[in-house]
């Protein structure tokens, strides 16, 4: 797997993310941060139940304010020591009245690498044309309601 | 950081009459069903249990925020996605990449610490 150099924010692709983050801690750190599924808890804010194993689903309740109603569930692909760590997810999976368990997944990779200072570490999230457009169009439906607090309140700042 | 919600917030206050015209269950089915191509009113009232009428009434809701446009095909008037359609995909990547830019932030601020 060749491991491209992202451009700057050059990409139109509607099909994929790519972030690239230099974060200034060991590579060992960021993959124990990556892969232990507390740790990935901690900071993804996502209370897993049980640990990362290729091949297998790990389910966990969201702690970010918001989606607390929402059950993540992820299938972990490929765990490559110190180096690569994907899964499958239902992306925005967020309306706990949807059955999203035969809609198509994304994958989601990280890959880590040493770099002066620290690591590298680059995500990509792919798939999304696979999406139906209603459920992308979806989002902005939910989010309304999340972002409709957000709104009122900047009117309040900036009145 | 706040300011960086200010400027999405205030992205959204212009998009406000795009989000009114998605609320609905129709329109986004409308949508869907677009997204395979154009389709005559008739095509797209099938199956939908809402009337020709009704159906017109919500693809003017779309049209009037730019996610569908109107053409002639022969004798038939079809309906088909505007380039808003790409947008809509633009938007929600967006949407997704700005949750992914939070989630590396808060691991920066778990790993560096």
């Amino acid at each position: 797997m060749a491991v491209k150099t992202p451009a700057q924010s050059d990409t139109v692709s509607t099909d994929r993310i790519e972030k690239r983050v230099v974060l200034r801690a060991p590579r060992t750190r960021v993959w124990r941060a990556l892969t232990n599924a507390g740790e990935f808890g901690t900071w993804f804010r996502v209370k897993l139940e049980g640990a990362f194993t290729e091949g297998s689903w790990i389910r966990g309740r969201m702690a970010i304010p918001g989606y607390e109603h929402v059950t993540l569930e992820m299938l972990v692909e490929r765990i490559d020591p110190e180096r690569y760590f994907s899964y499958r997810w239902h992306p925005y999976a967020v309306d706990a009245a949807v059955d999203y368990s035969a809609e198509p997944t994304t994958l989601v990779e990280f890959k880590l690498e040493e770099t002066e200072g620290g690591t590298a570490l680059t995500i990509v999230e792919s798939g999304f044309d696979r999406i139906p457009l209603a459920r992308r169009a979806e989002a902005f439906r939910m989010n309304d309601n999340g972002w409709a607090g957000q709104i009122k309140h900047l009117a309040r700042y900036v009145e | 950081m706040s300011s960086k919600r200010g400027t999405a917030a205030l992205r959204l206050t212009d998009a406000v009459p795009l989000f009114t015209a998605l609320g609905d269950a129709t329109r986004l089915r409308l949508l869907g069903r677009l997204a395979g191509g154009p389709l005559s009113i008739t095509r797209l009232s099938e199956g939908t249990g809402v009337t020709r009428q009704a159906i017109t009434r919500h693809l003017h809701a779309l049209g009037d925020v730019g996610l569908v446009r109107h053409a002639r095909r022969g004798r038939e008037r079809v309906w088909d996605l505007n380039r808003k359609r790409l947008e809509i995909a633009q938007r929600y990547l967006d949407h997704i990449a700005a949750q992914w830019d939070d989630a590396a932030e808060r691991l920066r601020a778990f790993v560096e610490d």
